[in-house]
């Protein structure tokens, strides 16, 4: 007995220190042996997480329920210790309980789901309006107020700088200012891709003909990183997202410089694009 | 009566050809039956070596043994499509369906049997298509479909110009061809051909896991036919229906893939409920507990299976109005999911339970159903399945219910069949390693990729962010655990054919109270010369 509940105490300190090792980890990706989301930076990813943690306690209890219910009549009822089997296979009190409650256990899901659901569509007006467009294998971002248009592209292993994490990292990120509503329309080129960033708790397909939109409010500032999630082929593990969220001021800054190394290039479709803003 | 000779000779000729014409014009039921079997472990291996091509790819970040991430991409693609087309509905519908239906019901063999022979024939002949275009070119510059097994446009029509995506829409057609033939042999056959007495309801549970699986392949599998067929004319005849610059819509492709997909899935997985009730009643000495609420619990799993399928494109774009009815659906298939797992325990209570190979089989698939069946409920709410969609979360659960619930009820069926199909005893010893090894290794696998999938790492890419190496070492390492456990599998039958133990008619004892068991293991070639009376 002592054993075990030594052995406890090392699978508890194991797994404390796995869900400890994500919450102190890089924010905006993975952490090594993470078991649960990534650290959430949006309210909807916030809602979204609460939700997860709610519905995993219902599930784990009842997997572990039925796990009970099969060890115990494997060892009560084994025929070596229960060897005159009974006839029974009726027991309409049972069947009309293990029909109701989890029709309950349901309903008590259901509520809070579709809260978060119509939650992540209650989109407010935006401060800022972004686009990405999927292509084999990049995504290409416009900001239709500001003029702006450049495309992102998967820095390759050998020109990762210190500190960048492999596969995650763009040439040019999104840049976007914190505590805003960010609307992003997504949209697509050639083949279905979709953008998604896993701590703004948002994951929308790009599909070619349509232009779809999601929002995201950030509350921190930092590198946000995502991948496409729908398969796109050959280089589909290899156009990631990332968004930068920054200060007002910094974004000011960032709008300013970006136009002006427009200008600088010569850059004539983008700057048609700035002035038909204007 | 001017044909009497000639009837008289094709009755002889009937009698029991032997040779090759035994299996290749066979009209047989078990014949075709083994035929079957023989052909699901066939694909499963090749099926099951793609698989740990993919693990030795994954176990390290990095590129190690692909050189090309689109022979990634076609390794899951046919990995998808044997293991569903070519391994599981082959070795439930066409293996034990086959052999078990016709036996359990009374009947002197399938409704067609030359239909029968049809339905098989088809199924090399698609699985030859669908091989030959892994060596074909796809997408440009390599051979392949490296679509996954969901074939979304426009990656199938613009995205894979080459011929190989033509290859596998002909593997479809005739897969999908052969599967609605066997759906309306077994129709027929269960509906007018059951013994004198035995009612609907007096029906065995697997023959009912079946009938509902035949009117599921019947309604869905058109569908698809008809999806394809689109496919095939974007690509080939310059229609547009999946090409929004001309008039269509690429979500027209998802919603007709599943509403064929979603209910293929429970047509993998019912027949399996079906053996489980079996093979739990047989080693518990008990009958089946609420055998009317399990016979219309998998009716309205069937059903409501056919309302449930935008569940799969909560992230496609579609209106929050539609996802929320979505949600609603697809949670209910919950209840009557719990009424079979709960039902099964209450078979359990108050038996005998006898921990053969068999029941441990079934008992791994109780308890690794429920996991990827809770999981499901997760996933069911659009609002978390944003975070989930398309990462290895849902590859996790899929493999729960198929991978862990599908094969594990196939094996549970092997085992359980094996002495009547065969006539030979099984080694528990071997068998029972076979299910320890895939019990563990399968779980090592697939448990972690719920984390991994947690932390974002999207499902179908040949090299991932550093931080998902540690959990994709494990689900490799439990990947080879449970390939040796395949290999054990394989070793098995080699050596119940050469210990040559022979089973007696009824092994299984008091509790196998179905039909099988009254005749000799094996069976004669015709099974019965009269036919049974239920009471």
């Amino acid at each position: 007995m002592l054993i075990f509940k030594r052995m406890l105490l090392v699978f508890g300190a194991l797994f404390s220190f796995a869900a400890a090792g994500s919450a102190f980890a890089a924010d905006g990706q993975p952490s090594p042996w993470q078991l649960g989301f990534q650290k959430a930076a949006t309210p909807i990813m916030e809602q979204i997480t609460s939700f997860h943690t709610f519905v995993t306690v219902i599930i784990v209890v009842i997997a572990l329920f039925v796990l009970a219910l099969l060890v115990y009549v494997m060892v009560r009822f084994n025929e070596n210790s229960h060897p005159l089997p009974s006839r029974t296979a009726h027991n309409t009190p049972l069947e009309i309980a293990w029909t109701v409650v989890p029709i309950l256990i349901l309903v008590a899901i259901a509520i809070p789901s579709f809260r978060l659901l119509f939650a992540q569509y209650d989109m407010p007006s935006p401060d800022l309006t972004i686009t990405a467009t999927g292509s084999q294998w990049y995504w290409t971002y416009e900001y239709p107020d500001h003029g702006i248009t450049f495309d992102s592209l998967m820095v390759q292993e050998a020109d990762l700088k210190e500190g960048q994490p492999r596969l995650l990292t763009v040439d040019r990120e999104v840049v976007v200012p914190v505590n805003k509503n960010v609307q992003v329309g997504v949209k697509a080129n050639d083949v279905i891709h979709d953008w998604a960033v896993p701590s703004f708790g948002i994951k929308l397909d790009a599909v070619p003909g349509r232009l779809q939109s999601t929002w995201f409010r950030a509350e921190r500032t930092g590198v946000f990183h995502g991948q496409c999630s729908e398969l796109c082929g050959r280089n589909h593990a290899f156009m990631p997202i990332t968004v930068r969220v920054v200060t007002d001021e910094e974004f000011a800054a960032w709008l300013e410089k970006t136009k002006a190394a427009a200008n600088d290039t010569g850059d004539t479709s983008k700057l048609a694009a700035a002035g038909k803003q204007n | 009566m001017a044909y009497g000779a000639q009837a008289h000779a094709d009755a002889h000729h009937n009698d029991h050809p032997t040779g090759w014409r035994r299996w290749v014009y066979s009209t047989n039921h078990k014949d075709i039956g083994t035929m079957y079997l023989i052909f699901a472990i066939v694909a499963g291996t090749i099926g099951g070596v793609l698989s740990i091509a993919m693990r030795l790819e994954l176990m390290n970040p990095g590129m190690q043994i692909f050189g090309d991430a689109e022979l990634f991409n076609v390794f899951v693609a046919a990995h998808g499509l044997i293991m569903v087309f070519f391994m599981v509905m082959p070795a439930m519908i066409g293996g034990f369906g086959n052999w078990m239906v016709p036996l359990m019901i009374g009947a002197p063999d399938m409704a067609f049997p030359r239909m029968n022979n049809v339905s098989f024939w088809l199924l090399p002949a698609s699985f030859a298509l669908l091989l030959m275009s892994l060596f074909m070119p796809g997408a440009p510059g390599s051979r392949g479909v490296g679509a996954g097994w969901t074939l979304y446009a426009p990656l199938t029509t613009k995205g894979t110009p080459g011929i190989a995506m033509d290859f596998a829409i002909l593997s479809l057609h005739l897969a999908g061809a052969s599967s609605i033939l066997g759906a309306i042999n077994f129709i027929t056959t269960i509906f007018n051909m059951r013994a004198p007495g035995m009612t609907l309801h007096k029906m065995p549970l697997f023959a009912w896991s079946i009938l509902v699986t035949a009117f599921l392949l019947l309604l869905s599998l058109p569908v698809l036919a008809g999806a394809i067929t689109m496919l095939l004319t974007d690509r080939n005849f310059g229609t547009a229906f999946f090409d929004s610059a001309h008039g269509g819509d690429p979500l027209l492709w998802q919603h007709l893939f599943w509403f064929f997909g979603h209910p293929e899935v429970y047509i993998l997985i019912l027949p399996g409920f079906g053996m489980v009730s079996h093979i739990v009643s047989t080693f518990s000495r008990k009958p089946v507990f609420g055998y009317l609420g399990m016979a219309y619990a998998m009716v309205a799993i069937g059903v409501i299976g056919f309302v449930v399928w935008a569940h799969h494109m909560y992230a496609a774009g579609i209106s929050v109005n539609t996802q929320a009815y979505f949600v609603f659906a697809t949670m209910v298939i919950a209840v009557p999911t719990g009424v079979k797992v709960f039902s099964w325990i209450a078979t359990m209570w108050g038996g005998s339970l006898s921990l053969r190979a068999p029941m441990l089989w079934a008992l791994g698939f109780i308890f690794l159903f429920t996991v990827g069946g809770v999981t499901g409920v997760v996933l069911a709410n659009a609002g978390v399945d944003r975070s989930m969609h398309d990462t290895y979360y849902v590859v996790a659960h899929f493999h729960y219910v198929l991978s862990l619930g599908a094969v594990f009820s196939i094996f549970g069926g092997w085992y359980y069949w094996f002495p009547k199909m065969t006539g030979y005893m099984y080694s528990e010893f071997t068998a029972k390693l076979h299910f320890w090894l895939m019990f563990i290794g399968a779980n090592i696998t697939f448990f972690p990729m719920h984390f991994l999938g947690l932390a974002g790492m999207p499902r179908r890419i040949a090299d991932y962010p550093d931080a998902y190496a540690g959990w994709n070492m494990v689900a490799s390492v439990g990947s080879y655990m449970a390939f040796a456990g395949m290999i054990v599998f394989l070793f098995g039958i080699a050596q119940a054919f050469t210990r040559k133990l022979h089973a007696p008619a009824n092994p299984w004892g008091a509790g196998a109270t179905t039909l099988e068991w009254t005749l000799s293991s094996p069976p004669p070639f015709h099974s019965y010369e009269t036919l049974p009376r239920i009471k």
